[in-house]
C-alpha cells in the first residue's frame, strides 16, 4: 500500500516534470534555445494563478496563470531572444535565460515573500475517491486529465495544423522552411509561447498539489532537463515518458530508501546515457 | 675585399645587452607582469582600497576555477554549466579529510583535488559525446547528482547546514612553519593559483592544447583528420574538473566550512559569466571576470536584499552588450578580428 501510494505520488510528480520538459522540448527543439527560466517563469505562473485565486477563484487563476505566462514568453522572446538567433553557438541564450531565472526568482519571492503560501483548491477536488485507495484523490485524476488534454491538445495542433507542420518542418530544416516563404521568427515567438504556457500550467496544478514558494521553479526544472535527456534528445512523447519515468522510480525509491529519491533520477539518468546514450525515443544524430 | 665581412656585420643583430632583452621580454609579457605584480602586492594595496584580504583570496579561489572552466569554454568550446559540481567536491573532499582523517592541510587539498577529479574523469565519458547545448544540459544535470548527495548524507556531510567543524592547519615545513592565516593565506591561494596559471599555459603550448583550439574551430574537420574529438574533450572535462576541484578546496580551506550551496547550479552559472564576462578564451580574462563578479556581488549583497536579481540583470547587460568580455574586447582592438569571424563549428539555425 505504501509502494502503491509512492507510485500514484511519484505519477503525479511526474507528470509535472514532463509538463515541464515538453515546453522545454518543445523551444530547445524550434527555438534552439535551452530554457534555463523555465522554471522561474513557472513559478511565476503559479504565483500569477495564487493572486487570481484570492480575488477570483481556483477555475480563473487555472486559466489566467498559464496564459499570463504565455503572453510574456511571447514578449520575452520578442526583446531578449530574437536578437541572439543570430549569434553562433548557444552560449548566450543559456546565460540570458539563466539570468533572467535569477531575476524571476527574485521577484517572485519580492512580491510574494519567501515563505511558501498555500494553494487552495476547491472541495470538490480534495476528496479522495475511494476509502482503500486514499490517495486517489480528485486533485490527482484531475491532474492526469487536464495534463492529458494539454498534451493531446499540443500532439494534435503538431500532426494537423499548418502552424503544426511548420513547426515540425523547422525543427528539421528551420532555413528550408524560411525559404519556403514562412515566417520563421513568428514561428519561433509563437513556439516559446506555447512552451512557457506549458511551464505556466505545469507550475499551476503544481502548486495545488505541492504548494508555493519562490525556489519550486529550481526543483522542478532540473528533473525536467533529465526527463529531456532520459526520454530522448529531439522527441516530444520522450519528454513525458522520461518525465513519467524518473518521477515513479523516486516514489518508488522513497518507499525503501527516503533519501535518495532525489539522487535517483540522477543515476537513472547516467544509466540510461550509458545503455541507450541517445535516449529511450531518441532521434539518430540529434546533439552529438 | 672586406665587402662580405661587413655585409655580415650589418646583418647581424647587435648583440642584446640584458637590458634589452628585459624590456623585450617585459613587452611581450606586458599584461602578465602587470597582473603578476597586482597580485602578489595585493595584501599591501587591497585595504587601501576600502577591500579585505579575504576578499582577495575569494577572487582568487573564484579565477582559479574559472580558468580552469575557460579551457572548456574558452578553448575548446563546449560549455559546462556543472563545474559547481567538481568545485563542490572538492570543498567536500578537503573538508572530510581535515574532520575525520587529519588535521593536515596539503594532504586535504590532495583529498579534494582526487576527489573532485575521479568525479570529473567518471562523468567524462558520459557527456563527451553531446554537443552544443545538449553538453550543457548534461552537466547541469550530473552536478545536481552531487548536489543531491551531499544534502541528503547528513551523517558523513551535514546535509542541508553544510560541513562545519574543520579548519585549516599551519603548514609545518621543518625549517619554518606557515601559519596561514589571512595574509599568509592569501599568498597560498596564490601559490596554486600560480600553479593553475602555470599548467593551463602549458597545457595550452602543448599538442593537446592545439588540438582543443583546433575542435573548437572546426570539429568536424577535427575528425576528418583522424583526431579522436571525443577523448580530446574528456581530457578538457577531466582537466578543468580536477582543476576546478582544486578550488573548491581553498574554497573550503578560506571559509572553513563547506555545504551544498557550492556544489548547486546557481553556482556553476557563476563560474561561466565570470568566464565570458572577463573574456572566452582569453588567458587572464577569467581573472578579470572573476575579481568584478566577486567585487559586484560582495558590494550587491551589503546593500540590497534583492543583489540576486542585480546579478541576473548583470547576466543579461554582459550578454547584450559584452559578449566578447572584457579582454576580447581589447584583443579584437590590437588585433583586429583574431576570433569570432573566424567561423566557429557549432552551426547557426537561422
Amino acid at each position: 500500500m505504501v509502494l502503491l501510494f509512492n507510485v500514484s505520488n511519484g505519477l503525479i510528480v511526474g507528470l509535472f516534470y514532463g509538463l515541464m520538459a515538453l515546453g522545454l522540448a518543445l523551444i530547445l527543439m524550434l527555438n534552439n534555445v535551452v530554457n534555463f527560466a523555465h522554471g522561474g517563469f513557472m513559478t511565476l505562473g503559479a504565483y500569477i494563478a495564487y493572486t487570481i485565486e484570492q480575488r477570483f477563484g481556483f477555475w480563473a487563476g487555472l486559466v489566467v496563470g498559464p496564459f499570463a505566462v504565455g503572453g510574456l514568453g511571447l514578449l520575452g522572446e520578442r526583446w531578449l531572444i530574437r536578437p541572439m538567433y543570430k549569434r553562433p553557438g548557444h552560449l548566450y541564450t543559456l546565460l540570458l535565460t539563466f539570468g533572467f531565472a535569477l531575476i524571476l526568482e527574485d521577484v517572485s519571492r519580492s512580491i510574494w515573500g519567501a515563505q511558501g503560501v498555500p494553494f487552495a483548491i476547491p472541495d470538490l477536488l480534495n476528496s479522495p475517491l475511494s476509502d482503500t485507495y486514499f490517495f486517489i484523490t480528485g486533485y490527482n485524476v484531475f491532474v492526469v486529465f487536464i495534463t492529458g488534454i494539454a498534451a493531446g491538445a499540443l500532439f494534435a495542433l503538431l500532426r494537423f495544423t499548418n502552424i503544426g507542420i511548420r513547426i515540425r518542418a523547422g525543427m528539421t530544416d528551420l532555413e528550408t522552411v524560411s525559404a519556403l516563404g514562412v515566417n520563421i521568427y513568428g514561428l519561433r515567438a509563437l513556439n516559446f509561447g506555447v512552451g512557457l504556457f506549458l511551464a505556466g500550467l505545469a507550475g499551476v496544478l503544481a502548486a495545488g498539489r505541492l504548494g508555493l514558494d519562490p525556489t519550486m521553479g529550481q526543483s522542478l526544472v532540473l528533473p525536467a532537463f533529465v526527463a529531456i535527456i532520459v526520454g530522448g534528445l529531439g522527441s516530444l512523447p520522450g519528454a513525458i515518458l522520461g518525465g513519467l519515468l524518473i518521477g515513479v522510480a523516486a516514489g518508488i525509491t522513497s518507499t525503501y530508501w527516503a533519501a535518495a529519491s532525489d539522487a535517483v533520477i540522477y543515476v537513472i539518468m547516467g544509466i540510461v546515457l550509458i545503455v541507450m546514450p541517445r535516449g529511450l525515443l531518441g532521434e539518430e544524430g540529434i546533439g552529438e | 675585399m672586406s665587402g662580405p665581412v661587413a655585409r655580415t656585420a650589418i646583418l647581424r643583430e647587435p648583440a642584446p645587452s640584458a637590458i634589452t632583452a628585459g624590456i623585450a621580454l617585459f613587452n611581450r609579457h606586458r599584461v602578465s607582469v602587470v597582473i603578476w605584480l597586482l597580485l602578489l602586492t595585493a595584501p599591501v594595496w587591497l585595504p587601501l582600497v576600502g577591500s579585505y584580504i579575504q576578499l582577495g583570496s575569494q577572487v582568487l579561489v573564484f579565477a582559479l576555477t574559472a580558468m580552469a572552466l575557460n579551457i572548456l569554454v574558452g578553448y575548446t568550446g563546449y560549455i559546462s554549466f556543472g563545474e559547481a559540481a567538481y568545485f563542490g567536491l572538492g570543498a567536500y573532499g578537503t573538508g572530510l579529510f581535515l574532520k575525520f582523517v587529519a588535521p593536515m592541510t596539503l594532504p586535504a587539498v590532495l583529498a579534494g583535488v582526487a576527489l573532485g577529479g575521479a568525479a570529473a574523469c567518471l562523468i567524462g565519458p558520459l557527456i563527451m559525446r553531446r554537443r552544443g547545448v545538449y553538453f550543457a544540459m548534461t552537466t547541469i544535470a550530473f552536478s545536481q547528482l552531487f548536489y543531491f548527495i551531499a544534502e541528503h548524507w547528513n551523517e558523513l556531510t551535514g546535509g542541508e547546514d553544510g560541513l562545519a567543524g574543520f579548519q585549516r592547519h599551519a603548514i609545518d615545513f621543518g625549517i619554518a612553519t606557515l601559519p596561514l592565516h589571512d595574509a599568509d593565506f592569501y599568498y597560498f591561494v596564490l601559490f596554486f593559483f600560480a600553479l593553475t596559471a602555470g599548467i593551463i599555459a602549458m597545457l595550452l603550448r602543448s599538442p593537446l592544447g592545439h588540438t582543443w583550439l583546433s575542435i573548437r574551430e572546426n570539429a568536424r574537420r577535427a575528425r576528418y583528420l583522424g583526431l579522436r574529438t571525443d577523448w580530446y574533450v574528456w581530457a578538457a572535462f577531466a582537466i578543468a574538473g580536477t582543476l576546478a576541484a582544486l578550488g573548491g578546496s581553498m574554497e573550503a580551506l578560506l571559509n572553513n566550512f563547506t555545504s551544498p550551496q557550492d556544489l548547486y547550479f546557481i553556482v556553476s552559472g557563476n563560474f561561466v559569466i565570470m568566464v565570458v564576462l572577463g573574456g572566452m578564451g582569453t588567458f587572464w580574462g577569467p581573472l578579470v571576470g572573476a575579481a568584478i563578479f566577486i567585487t559586484a556581488q560582495d558590494y550587491l549583497s551589503s546593500m540590497t536584499l534583492n543583489w540576486e536579481s542585480f546579478v541576473g540583470v548583470l547576466f543579461v547587460v554582459v550578454v547584450l552588450a559584452f559578449p566578447r568580455g572584457i579582454l576580447g574586447l581589447r584583443r579584437n582592438g590590437r588585433n583586429g578580428t583574431k576570433r569570432g569571424q573566424s567561423g566557429r563549428d557549432q552551426r547557426v539555425r537561422a
